[in-house]
C-alpha cells in the first residue's frame, strides 16, 4: 500500500522549505498523522523540517488569554522564521496561523507586518498540497467507503472544502460519500468540548446519527480534534465506524490501527 | 429594570432544554429554515453582493447615527408625530405608559416588538391596568402560556401544533368544545377570530419596526399574518417602540436591506406584508391613528458606538445565527435566559445587561464560524464572543479552574525544550495507561469529555521525539 504522489504542478528550481506546524494533538496523541503529511510534502517535492515547536496558541487565544495567545505566536513565528511554507494538517490550527496571528498584532506595526509574513506562507495540509504545490492526485490506495467531514475552520477560515474530496476522488479502491450535513459542527470547539460537555455531546450526537446513516464505514477529517470528538462518541455507542485523519489515507498511511482502535486490534 | 435574565445559569438551563423530550421534539423545525434559506441564495445570485451593501449601509449610517437621527425626527415631527427618547428600559416603559394613560387608554393590541420583550413592556402595562395583548399569533401563544420568545423572528418555536392547540381549549373556553383544530390553518384561524374583537376595542396599537427611515420619517415592520398593519391602523394612537440602530438613510437603503432579511430570516424572497407608516392619519386618509408616537431606545447601545462591539449594531434581527448555530439547535432560545438567543444573543446580552449577567453566553459556542457565514450584514460574530472572553479574563470573571489551568499549561507551552519532554512522557505514559484498548473510557480532569464519550490514547512517543530520533536532528 504505498503512494507516490505526482505533482503536476510548475516545476521548480528548488525545493521549497516547508516547515511542519505538526500541531499538538497530533504530537501527542497521533503522530502518524504527522508522518503521513511529511510522506505527502516529500512526495510533492519539499524539504520537510519540523522545527521545535509546541502549541500555536488557540486554546488561550479562545479562552480570552491574548497576552499567552501572543507569546506562543511569536514563539512559532520565531521557530519558522527560515522557511517557505508553515503547513499544518489541521484546518483549526492553519486557520488560527493564518487568520487569527495577524488580528492579535493589529496595533503594533512591527509585529503586525510579521505576523502578516508568517500568515501568508502558512496554509492548511491539503489545501497547500492542491491549491499551492497543484497536486493533482497521489497514488493511494484504501479499500472502502468513506464520508469526509468538513471540520469548521478549515472550511470557513480556508476555504478547505473541494481540495480533499479531488484527492479523495483519486484514491483507489474508495468509496467517498456525502453526509447530510457535512458543513455543521461536530461540537468539538476545542475547551469547549471539556467544559460544556452535556451540549457537546448533545452536537456529536446528531453528527454520529448523521455518520451511521451515511453507511460510511470510515470517517474522515483534516481535524484531528474534531476526529477524537466524532469517534469517540462513535465508539461510547458501539459504532464501529472507524476514523482517520485524511492524510493518513491520501499517503496511503492507513494500515495501522484507526484512532481509538486496540493498538494489538485487527489491522486492514 | 430590565426583563428578568438567567443567562447566569446557562449551563443549568440547557442541561434542562436537552433532558426535556417535548422541546427536543418541537426544536426539530428551526432546522428548517437552513434549507429554505439555502434555496433562496440560491435563487439570488447577486446575493452576496447584497449583503456587502447591507453592511455597507449600517455601517455608514451607524457612522453618522446621531445626524440620521435628528433628520429622522425632523420628518416625523413634519408628518405630525411626536419622537420620544428613552435612555433605559425604565424610561422607555414610563413613557408609553404616559402615553396610554394620557389618552385614557384602557387597552392595546401589540405587533411582535423585540424592544417590547427588551423592556418588559407587557408585564408594566398589565401592572397599570392597561390590557396588552399580542397579536402576532407566536406571541399571542406565548403570551397566553406567560412565556418569552424563543427566537426573536418565530417566538413560539419551542412549541409544536399540540402545544398550541392545548392552550387554545384551555384559554378559548367560550368555543366549542368539539371543534377541530388539528389542522395548523384551523389554529390561525381561531386565533383570527378571537384577535377581531381585541383589534376593534384597542384604544392603541403598538409595534416594533424593522427600519425607521430618516428621509421620510417613515417606520417599517414586515409580518407574515398582516396582524402589524391592524394594530396600527385601528386604533387611535399608534406608537412604534424601536432601538436607535434601526434608523437608515433612505427608502431604498431598507429596500436593500429589506432584500436580505427575509430570504435570511425564512428563506421569502420578500416577507408577505411589508408595511410602511408615516405620522398619523392626514385630512384626507381613509383611516389610521390620529398619533403617532415613535419612542427611541437606547439601553446601552450608544456606549457600543465606537467601540468593539459596534458591528452587533448592524444586525438586522433576522435570526439566521441562531437557525444555523449547532448549540441554538440543541437547546432552543430559552436557555439564553434573555430576550435574545443564539450568537447574535450571545454577543449583546452582556452589552445590554452586563458581563456579571451575561458573560456565559459568548463562552458557549464552538466558534464553529456559521453564524458569520450567513449573517446578512457580515457580524463577526465568534470574534466578538471571544472579545467578551478577553473582558472576561482580564477583569478575572473566568472560572478559576479555567485561569489556572491555562497557566500551567502555558508554562509548558512557551517552553519548547521542557514542553517537549513533558509532552513525550505524558504521551507514552499515556499509551501505557491506555493499552489494549487503544482509547479510555473514562480519565481524572477529563470528565466533561470521558462521560460523554471515549478519548483516544496516545500512540507513544510524540511525533517531535520521534522525528529527532529519526533525523538525528539536534536543534
Ligand atoms: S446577527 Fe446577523 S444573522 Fe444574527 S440576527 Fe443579526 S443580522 Fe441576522
Amino acid at each position: 500500500m504505498n503512494a507516490t504522489a505526482a505533482s503536476e504542478g510548475p516545476t521548480r528550481t528548488s525545493q521549497p522549505r516547508v516547515g511542519l506546524f505538526v500541531t499538538c494533538l497530533v504530537d501527542i496523541i497521533r503522530p502518524s498523522v504527522g508522518f503521513a503529511a511529511v510522506k505527502l510534502l516529500e512526495d510533492a517535492g519539499c524539504k520537510v523540517i519540523v522545527p521545535s515547536q509546541t502549541c500555536c496558541g488557540q486554546p488561550a487565544y479562545n479562552s480570552g488569554d491574548r497576552a499567552t495567545a501572543k507569546t506562543l505566536a511569536l514563539q512559532a513565528i520565531e521557530a519558522f522564521e527560515d522557511c517557505d511554507y508553515v503547513v499544518a494538517p489541521s484546518g483549526s490550527c492553519g486557520g488560527m496561523l493564518v487568520k487569527h496571528y495577524p488580528d492579535l498584532f493589529a496595533g503594533e506595526p512591527d509585529l503586525a507586518e510579521r505576523a502578516e509574513r508568517f500568515a501568508e506562507k502558512s496554509h492548511e495540509l491539503v489545501s497547500f498540497l492542491v491549491d499551492v504545490l497543484g497536486v493533482q492526485k497521489v497514488a493511494a490506495r484504501y479499500d472502502g467507503t468513506v464520508a469526509y467531514h468538513d471540520s469548521c475552520a478549515g472550511l470557513r477560515e480556508l476555504g478547505v472544502k473541494t481540495q480533499p474530496r479531488r484527492l479523495l476522488a483519486g484514491v483507489e479502491g474508495l468509496t467517498l460519500v456525502e453526509l447530510d450535513q457535512a458543513e455543521t459542527c461536530c461540537g468539538f470547539g476545542g475547551l469547549f468540548a471539556a467544559k460544556y460537555g452535556e451540549l457537546s455531546n448533545a452536537i456529536v450526537a446528531r453528527k454520529a446519527d448523521d455518520i451511521r446513516g451515511a453507511k460510511a464505514d470510515t470517517v474522515l477529517a483534516g481535524d484531528l480534534g474534531c476526529l477524537l470528538n466524532m469517534v469517540g462518541k462513535l465508539q461510547r455507542e458501539g459504532s464501529a465506524v472507524k476514523a482517520r485523519h485524511v492524510a493518513e489515507i491520501l499517503a496511503g498511511m492507513a494500515d495501522g490501527p484507526a484512532i481509538g482502535e486496540s493498538q494489538k486490534g485487527p489491522r486492514q | 429594570m430590565n426583563e428578568v435574565a438567567t443567562s447566569a445559569h446557562f449551563k443549568e438551563n440547557a442541561h434542562e432544554a436537552l433532558t426535556d423530550a417535548r422541546l427536543q421534539g418541537a426544536l426539530g423545525f428551526s432546522r428548517n429554515f437552513v434549507g429554505r434559506r439555502a434555496a433562496a441564495v440560491a435563487r439570488l445570485p447577486e446575493f452576496d453582493a447584497l449583503r456587502d451593501s447591507a453592511r455597507a449601509i449600517k455601517d455608514h449610517t451607524l457612522a453618522h447615527l446621531d445626524l440620521y437621527l435628528e433628520a429622522y425626527e425632523r420628518k416625523v415631527r413634519e408628518s405630525g408625530g411626536e419622537v420620544h427618547y428613552a435612555q433605559d428600559a425604565e424610561e422607555a416603559r414610563q413613557i408609553v405608559i404616559d402615553l396610554c394613560r394620557s389618552m385614557g387608554a384602557m387597552s392595546v393590541t401589540k405587533g411582535k416588538s423585540m424592544i417590547s420583550e427588551e423592556i418588559g413592556l407587557n408585564h408594566a402595562l398589565e401592572a397599570a391596568g392597561i390590557e396588552a395583548v399580542e397579536t402576532d399569533l407566536g406571541e399571542y401563544i406565548i403570551q397566553l402560556r406567560g412565556e418569552t420568545p424563543s427566537h426573536i423572528i418565530a417566538p413560539a418555536i419551542h412549541l409544536t401544533a399540540k402545544d398550541v392547540e392545548q392552550e387554545f381549549r384551555k384559554a378559548h373556553r367560550d368555543l366549542p368544545p368539539d371543534r377541530s383544530l388539528a389542522e395548523p390553518e384551523q389554529l390561525l384561524s381561531e386565533a383570527r377570530q378571537v384577535l377581531r374583537a381585541k383589534f376593534l376595542a384597542a384604544d392603541v396599537g403598538i409595534t416594533g419596526a424593522n427600519f425607521l427611515i430618516a428621509e421620510t420619517g417613515t417606520s417599517i415592520i414586515v409580518t407574515n399574518e398582516g396582524n402589524g398593519d391592524l394594530t396600527q391602523i385601528l386604533p387611535q394612537a399608534h406608537i412604534v417602540i424601536a432601538s436607535i440602530e434601526k434608523v437608515v438613510p433612505t427608502l431604498e437603503d431598507a429596500a436593500q436591506l429589506l432584500r436580505v432579511l427575509a430570504r435570511s430570516a425564512t428563506g421569502q424572497d420578500a416577507s408577505v406584508y411589508t408595511t410602511l407608516s408615516t405620522g398619523p392619519r392626514r385630512p384626507h386618509d381613509p383611516d389610521g391613528p390620529r398619533a403617532y408616537h415613535v419612542v427611541l431606545l437606547d439601553n446601552g447601545r450608544s456606549a457600543m458606538l465606537g467601540g468593539e462591539f459596534e458591528d452587533m449594531l448592524r444586525c438586522i434581527r433576522c435570526g439566521a445565527c441562531m437557525n444555523h448555530c449547532p448549540v441554538y439547535q440543541a437547546v432552543g432560545g430559552h436557555a439564553y435566559g434573555w430576550v435574545y438567543p443564539g450568537p447574535m444573543g450571545a454577543v449583546l446580552t452582556p452589552s445590554l445587561i452586563g458581563v456579571a449577567e451575561g458573560g456565559q453566553l459568548p463562552n458557549a459556542s464552538t466558534f464553529c464560524g456559521r453564524c458569520e457565514e450567513v449573517c446578512p450584514v457580515r457580524i463577526p460574530l465568534p470574534n466578538m464572543m471571544r472579545h467578551w472572553r478577553e473582558r472576561e479574563f482580564e477583569r478575572r470573571l473566568s472560572p478559576a479552574p479555567l485561569r489556572y489551568g491555562l497557566g500551567f499549561w502555558a508554562f509548558f507551552a512557551s517552553r519548547p525544550a521542557l514542553y517537549r519532554l513533558g509532552a513525550d512522557l505524558a504521551a507514552r505514559a499515556m499509551r501505557l495507561a491506555g493499552r489494549g484498548k487503544g482509547r479510555f473510557s473514562w480519565l481524572p480532569f477529563a470528565g466533561g469529555w470521558t462521560r460523554y464519550r471515549d478519548l483516544a490514547a496516545p500512540e507513544g512517543a510524540t511525533f517531535q521525539s520521534q522525528w529527532r530520533a529519526r533525523s538525528g536532528a539536534v536543534r
